[in-house]
């Protein structure tokens, strides 16, 4: 084991020790103190870009504004996060991304998930002095899955980031220059066009309401959802994510950062591959054939009737001509009943699932 | 069966620290798209890739070697790999000698096995084996991930257990990112398997092992049958015979996902009866006599054990919807129907039921699964689960060296059908599609089937890029969308599995692996045919 070396330095008056290389934003974070973030996302490089993350540090008889998630801690380093050079500097910076964005908070999907809108009320930023009309709107896209916003856009670059560094798709990027930046795809393009995969990842790094889950969109208030935390149901590697419902209704399918084994991250199948819940093809009532047509009928009917046949069939060529096939589709507990099935209730080991295919 | 026990020997979060991944008959990046992002980590931090795969993936692009290895050689190519490992002295003695048996005689073996005899079979060229078999063997942290395109082939324990070869003469195992992992398919093959199988009871607890059987029998309260179950495989081969008469079909479609879907029909056809249980209308649930309708996983509570044998909670989010039950409680009802009482208020008793009669599971419950899954082995309540496996010892003892020729795949092109199929997985698209093909935001990147063709056999053939073209073998016929370009190597042809209007699995071959009966997808003759 390669041993690390450790530094210690004063964060609000208190000493704090961390391996060397860490930032002051992970110093921080690790004693429990809170520094506002916009562009800052874990999973990805340091960028700089929101300024909102602004500390102060010590220089002799000076000090200096720098932003503590790309700066890397050192020893001896005096930090301050809450003094007044930096609540007035992070307000007149909450002020400068506030003037190219639309107070339309009434109408957004991320209000009351949106990281500006909280820091806007925290520091009590009503107003812009700079305010300007923000330019851009909703993206035309035919896509089902994913609606950008330009208008809301504050360039902090975590979809580019995001698509690049860990999707390594590169299908996002930074367009225009000045105050008509903005992020999208390239020439204007359809996301089928591009690299775009779909993943959404773009979707669950966005700070403010520029993207969202199209499906989601006019369907529910943050606050009216609740998150259900599962498993995903597609393929083996088995990614923590959470159902976001309202009433009875599936909404959209999010994660979080730290969740174990994906960090927040999922694919196009684990976040939008989730509309066969609640399609109008899912058998909803038991079918029984009779003359070569299914009609319905109640489960008492249905579960009688396939009791009592198998077991006449039991009884005439004995337990070993019935099977029992069950699926990795299932939960262990749905298919340990149906091997115990099996083998207590017909009395045979013929039981199988599809793990072969 | 090298080792003892077959699983991922690593962690996910072990891949980003590897320093090289050899992946072979995989494709990370669309099958198992989160994994891939790990991959992606460890590229993004130096880790040397080897890629072997008769198909162009992302990661055969990025790759310091890809090795497009011929469909159905992937034997020769891993022999060599040791021949040359032995050759040049880079096999690890000392593990050897400790944790090993059977080496003299695979290196016997190995002698004649030369890369430059793989490179006939593999088309490979025999200095890209020699180097792949170099970093492999010198890295510090070398770690194989493979997928289905080593196992779904009439050799595919053989093929497995060559890889394992790999593994034991550099010793590349037991220790952190390192290993051989197999990255499972769908969400809960692991715990499919470590539950439900013909011979075994839960957790791999062999059904002639007396002491097991009582032990089963005492919990259960009924005698249990010793006599030896049937696979699907066989299942469907006494159906065939008309030696089978009733079967009840969990979650699964086999007429999609079998090979040789008109012999699948035909069996299914044969019985008295067959009860399928679903939450749609599947294509084999067309031939039941009764279908009982399933609550899907975002309606029920229970746990699926995923690739890297973490078992984590599902939970219900909303109630069943209309007029469905959750797998488990139609299960339970029909037996208690049958005579046979199984009565739990919830799948957490269940799992606790699981847990007392499962060695390797014992230490979990849902308390301590709560925030985050556990990985088994996990022994006892205060064990913390077992992050890679092979540590200092083996679950057999001695790791063994397999000697294993080449098995040629039980069909290979010949005059009348002179293309090699293979088949495999999109992104955008699961298994027989029956949920992806329902989402609004996946059909918009695919839904309809295409068949990827070399642009010299297309050439040679008169097909164009977009056109529906006729692909035929001796089991049947389908139309799919021409896919013209460099992606596959000649002569190789790649059809995804998701399409029912377009079953691939109309043309693959019912021809099975001697051991586990996982049928041959990736290799059958074929033909193309303009329309």
């Amino acid at each position: 084991m390669v041993m690390i070396p450790k530094i210690t330095l004063t964060i609000d008056g208190k000493t704090v020790e961390v391996n060397k290389g860490k930032t002051i934003l992970q110093a921080a974070n690790s004693i429990g103190i809170q520094i506002p973030t916009l562009c800052h996302d874990p999973r990805l490089e340091p960028f700089a870009a929101c300024r909102v993350c602004m500390v102060e540090v010590e220089r002799g008889n000076s000090s200096a504004l720098i932003t503590s998630c790309s700066t890397e801690a050192t020893d001896g380093m005096v930090i301050c996060t809450n003094s007044e050079k930096v609540l007035n500097t992070r307000k007149t910076v909450l002020e400068l991304i506030l003037s190219d964005h639309p107070k339309d908070c009434l109408t957004c999907d991320k209000c009351g998930a949106c990281a500006l809108q909280n820091l806007a009320y925290e520091y009590q930023v009503r107003d812009s002095r700079f305010f300007e009309e923000p330019d851009g709107g909703v993206t035309e896209d035919e896509n089902p899955a994913i609606q950008q916003d330009t208008s809301k856009c504050i360039l902090c670059g975590r979809c580019v980031r995001i698509c690049a560094e860990v999707q390594q798709d590169y299908a996002i990027g930074f367009k225009h220059r000045g105050f008509t930046t903005e992020t999208g795809l390239p020439f204007g393009k359809q996301r089928r066009e591009t690299t775009c995969v779909l993943c959404g990842q773009c979707v669950s790094t966005c700070p403010v309401g520029s993207l969202v889950e199209k499906q989601a969109v006019g369907k529910a208030r943050d606050w009216e959802l609740k998150q259900i935390k599962t498993t995903c149901a597609y393929c083996g590697v088995g990614c923590t994510m959470y159902l976001n419902v309202k009433g009875k209704e599936v909404i959209k399918v999010t994660s979080k950062t730290g969740s174990i084994p994906n960090d927040g991250n999922l694919c196009v199948k684990g976040r939008f591959g989730y509309d066969f819940i609640h399609h109008p093809d899912r058998l909803k009532q038991p079918l029984i054939k009779r003359n070569g047509k299914f009609e319905e009928a109640t489960w008492n009917e249905a579960l009688d009737f396939v009791a009592s046949r198998l077991n006449e069939i039991k009884a005439k060529y004995g337990q070993d001509d019935i099977g029992v096939m069950s699926s990795s589709r299932c939960t262990n507990e749905e298919n340990y009943l149906a091997m115990k099935f099996a083998r207590a209730a017909i009395g045979t080991n013929n039981v199988d699932q599809c793990a072969r295919t | 069966m090298s080792f003892g026990s077959g699983s991922m020997t690593n962690s996910i979060s072990e891949i980003k620290d590897c320093k090289l991944i050899f992946l072979i008959g995989g494709n990370p990046t669309e099958a198992h798209p989160i994994v891939g992002l790990e991959m992606k980590k460890a590229l993004r931090s130096g880790c040397t890739f080897i890629v072997a795969d008769p198909r162009q993936i992302w990661f055969s692009q990025h790759a310091k070697l890809y090795l497009p290895v011929k469909p159905g050689s992937d034997n020769w190519l891993l022999n060599a790999m040791a021949h040359v490992i032995i050759a040049e002295g880079l096999e690890n003695k000392e593990f050897i000698k400790m944790r090993t048996e059977g080496y003299e005689e695979l290196k016997e073996f190995l002698k004649d096995i030369t890369p430059e005899k793989a490179a006939e079979y593999t088309g490979i060229p025999a200095e890209d084996i020699r180097e792949a078999a170099r970093l492999y063997a010198k890295s510090e942290k070398s770690a194989i991930y493979y997928t289905l395109g080593i196992t779904e082939h009439t050799c595919g324990t053989d093929n497995v257990r060559t890889i394992a070869n790999l593994a034991l003469l550099t010793g590349h195992i037991g220790k952190s990112s390192t290993g051989v992992n197999p990255i499972r398919g769908q969400n809960n093959v692991q715990g499919a398997t470590d539950m439900c199988i013909p011979n075994k009871m839960t957790g791999y607890q062999d059904i002639t092992d007396n002491a097991v059987m009582e032990k089963f029998e005492k919990a259960w309260g009924v005698k249990l049958s010793r006599t030896p179950g049937a696979t699907a495989p066989t299942m469907f081969e006494r159906m065939n015979k008309n030696q089978f008469k009733a079967l009840y079909v969990i979650g699964e479609d086999p007429v999609i996902s079998e090979p040789n879907q008109d012999y699948t029909i035909k069996g299914l056809e044969n019985l008295e009866f067959l009860v399928v249980q679903d939450i749609f209308m599947s294509e084999t649930a067309k031939y039941a006599d009764v279908i009982l309708p399933a609550a899907s996983f975002a309606e029920k509570d229970g746990t699926f054990t995923n690739t890297e044998r973490r078992v984590q909670r599902v939970r219900k989010a909303i109630n069943p919807i209309g007029n469905t039950k959750p797998d488990w409680q139609i299960t339970c009802e029909i037996s208690t129907r049958m005579g046979y009482k199984m009565d739990y208020p919830s799948p957490k008793e269940v799992w606790d039921e699981i847990a007392s009669l499962t060695p390797m599971l014992a230490g979990i419950n849902y308390a301590r699964i709560e925030n985050n899954g556990i990985q088994w082995p996990c022994p006892d309540v205060k064990h913390p689960g077992t992050k890679f496996l092979h540590e200092g010892k083996f679950p057999r003892g001695l790791g063994k060296f397999f000697v294993l020729p080449y098995r040629a795949p039980a069909e290979s092109p010949d005059k009348e059908y002179p293309l090699l199929l293979t088949t495999g997985r999109t992104l955008y698209h699961y298994g027989a599609g029956t949920m992806t093909r329902r989402s609004a935001g996946i059909i918009h990147k695919t839904n309809d089937c295409f068949v990827e063709v070399h642009e010299a056999d297309a050439k040679e053939l008169g097909i164009f890029d977009g056109e529906m073209v006729r692909i035929a073998s001796r089991r049947g016929e389908i139309t799919a969308r021409a896919e013209v370009s460099d992606k596959v190597k000649r002569g190789v042809i790649w059809i995804p599995m998701h399409f029912a209007e377009a079953a691939v699995n109309k043309l693959t071959k019912d021809a099975y692996d001697n051991i586990t009966q996982t049928a041959e997808y990736k290799v059958c003759g074929a033909k193309i045919e303009k329309i």
